[in-house]
């Protein structure tokens, strides 16, 4: 039993999967925060109301939410290459995790900004508020449970992408199931691979509920 | 101070016009009441005085200055010094008592000394001292409509806007929040401008009222005319509303009668006649009664004479 499994093997795999999933949520938050702010007030009868640019983001949001993440991997390749100059390792698997999930969150974030009461959207603007300040004082702060319920949901697809990534040799405890685990039938190796990303997964949704609960003022 | 020159409002996609040809004049000081049923404009109205909506025609005038035509820091001007209240509250539930009647001095741009100062102030003011360290969701509906006049009244506005200020509360509470503001108009000189739906919160408070019907005024002057004496069908639709419970059921043979007497003598008993239901008390200063009462046929002539007699 478990002579397969090397501690050293899959301690390595657990902090690439953590580098890779801290990385890439933190470009994701970065990223799909200003995303979502911007799908939501150029949306019909908000601040910024502009149809069309709304209707572009929106689309290009849409587009690459539909693309599997398993094509998203390939396809990005060239892409990748140009950023971070390789398509290998945690490196090459973060720019394909980002732009999977961005769109994701930025989604997330936009439905959390129109569950903001619109009194209080249209008391901050009767106080004589700028858009900046409505975004800043009234928009992020009173959705702020809502975007980290978004982003443990978020963090959680990440996990099970930072898996796949493992395909294209990303390195990480997804990639040490693929290669060990199935290919060569190691199926001590699985276990442990799986069994340690359900612990990741538990862990994720324990964090993100208590920031929540600490953050909601209801 | 705010004046409505032949305003109309018609909402994109909705076809019919939500204002129609509004002209009103509201007295600086005074508390101007804009009354209708629901889905009759008056919402769309007052959000046209600090420009949250815009009209399609005509002007708005705050202070002589046509709103539409100020730039994006003219606006943030007027906004700081007309404040507004709300049925919902508009609270930040994230923020607490203090920090929401802060946050207007926040967004101008105020030191945080002269904010704590003047928030004391006006926490200490609407009666919440005890409460400044607490959040929206741990307030009773009065408390927190208390926390948006102090939040409202933060830039040191001329003018308090109040859209359904009561609607959500209690009676009770209504009067108290209808107190306040009464109170906040004389100290301050503020002249507030106050949507409602009740013809009581008219009686509370107000100066002088516009029924507003269809998007258009169809009756306009002081409360105690309005309230006693007006015309308009909507007007009746909304005092009778005002009466309590089911309506009285004349007895055998008799007829029902709603007599409105003013001033001295408005309580003098009357002979021969059965009140049914009733209220007699003071409206702008002046006193009133206002009964629904049960007399002979032959009787309701003679009523005519002692007020306004309206067989129902």
């Amino acid at each position: 039993m478990f002579e397969n499994v090397d501690p050293a093997e899959i301690a390595q795999a657990c902090i690439d999967t953590l580098v890779m999933l801290g990385a890439s949520l933190a470009l994701t938050v970065l990223i799909g925060i200003p995303l979502g702010v911007l799908l939501y007030l150029t949306d019909r009868r908000r601040p910024l109301a502009r149809p069309w640019a709304n209707l572009a983001v929106g689309t290009i949001v849409n587009v690459l939410r539909s693309v599997p993440f398993i094509i998203l991997l390939i396809v990005m390749i060239p892409v990748t290459v140009l950023i971070v100059g390789t398509s290998l390792g945690v490196a090459g698997a973060i720019p394909p995790l980002v732009v999977g999930a961005a769109p994701f969150y930025a989604r997330l974030v936009e439905t959390s900004l129109r569950e903001v009461d619109r009194g209080t959207v249209e008391a901050t603007q009767a106080m004589g508020a700028t858009t900046w300040q409505l975004v800043t004082r009234t928009l992020l702060p009173e959705a702020r449970p809502g975007l980290i319920a978004g982003g443990t949901v978020t963090a959680i697809a990440l996990v099970s992408f930072t898996a796949m990534a493992g395909v294209v040799g990303a390195g990480g405890l997804g990639d040490l199931a693929i290669r060990f685990g199935y290919q060569r039938f190691q199926t001590d190796v699985m276990l442990v691979t799986v069994l340690l990303l359900v612990v990741l997964v538990q862990a994720l949704q324990w964090l993100g509920d208590m920031l929540v609960r600490r953050t909601t003022r209801r | 101070m705010i004046r409505f020159e032949g305003v109309s409002k018609r909402f994109a996609g909705t076809g019919g016009e939500a204002l129609r040809a509004i002209d009103l004049d509201v007295a600086a000081g005074e508390i101007f009441g804009v009354i209708g049923a629901s889905g009759a404009g008056k919402s769309t109205l007052v959000r046209l005085v600090n420009a949250l909506e815009r009209p399609t025609s005509g002007r708005v005038l705050v202070d002589g200055v046509d709103v539409a035509a100020l730039d994006a820091a003219g606006l943030r001007g007027l906004r700081r010094k007309v404040g507004m209240i709300f049925q919902s509250f508009g609270l930040h539930s994230s923020l607490t008592v203090a920090d929401n009647v802060g946050l207007p001095l926040r967004l101008a741009g105020r030191e945080a000394r002269e904010r704590q100062e003047r928030v004391a102030v006006l926490i200490d003011r609407v009666g919440l001292a005890v409460h400044e360290a607490k959040y929206p969701a741990q307030l009773s509906g009065g408390q927190k409509q208390r926390v948006g006049i102090a939040r409202a009244l933060a830039t040191g506005p001329s003018i308090l806007l109040c859209d359904e200020p009561t609607s959500a509360l209690d009676p009770e509470t209504t009067r108290s929040v209808l107190r306040l503001l009464r109170e906040l108009n004389r100290e301050l000189g503020l002249t507030i401008m106050l949507i409602t739906h009740e013809m009581e919160v008219v009686r509370e408070v107000c100066d002088r009222v516009a029924v507003i019907d269809g998007g258009t005024v169809v009756e306009m002057g002081a409360a105690a005319d309005i309230f006693l004496d007006g015309q308009h069908p909507a007007t009746r639709r909304l005092i009778s509303e005002a009466g309590e419970g089911a309506p009285a059921v004349a007895p055998e043979g008799m007829a029902l009668v709603r007599l409105t007497r003013r001033g001295a003598g408005s309580a003098a008993p009357i002979d021969g006649a059965e009140v049914l239901e009733g209220r007699i008390g003071r409206i702008g200063g002046e006193s009133y009664s206002d009964l629904v009462l049960a007399v002979q046929p032959s009787e309701v002539e003679r009523l005519s004479s002692l007020g306004r007699a309206d067989r129902i």
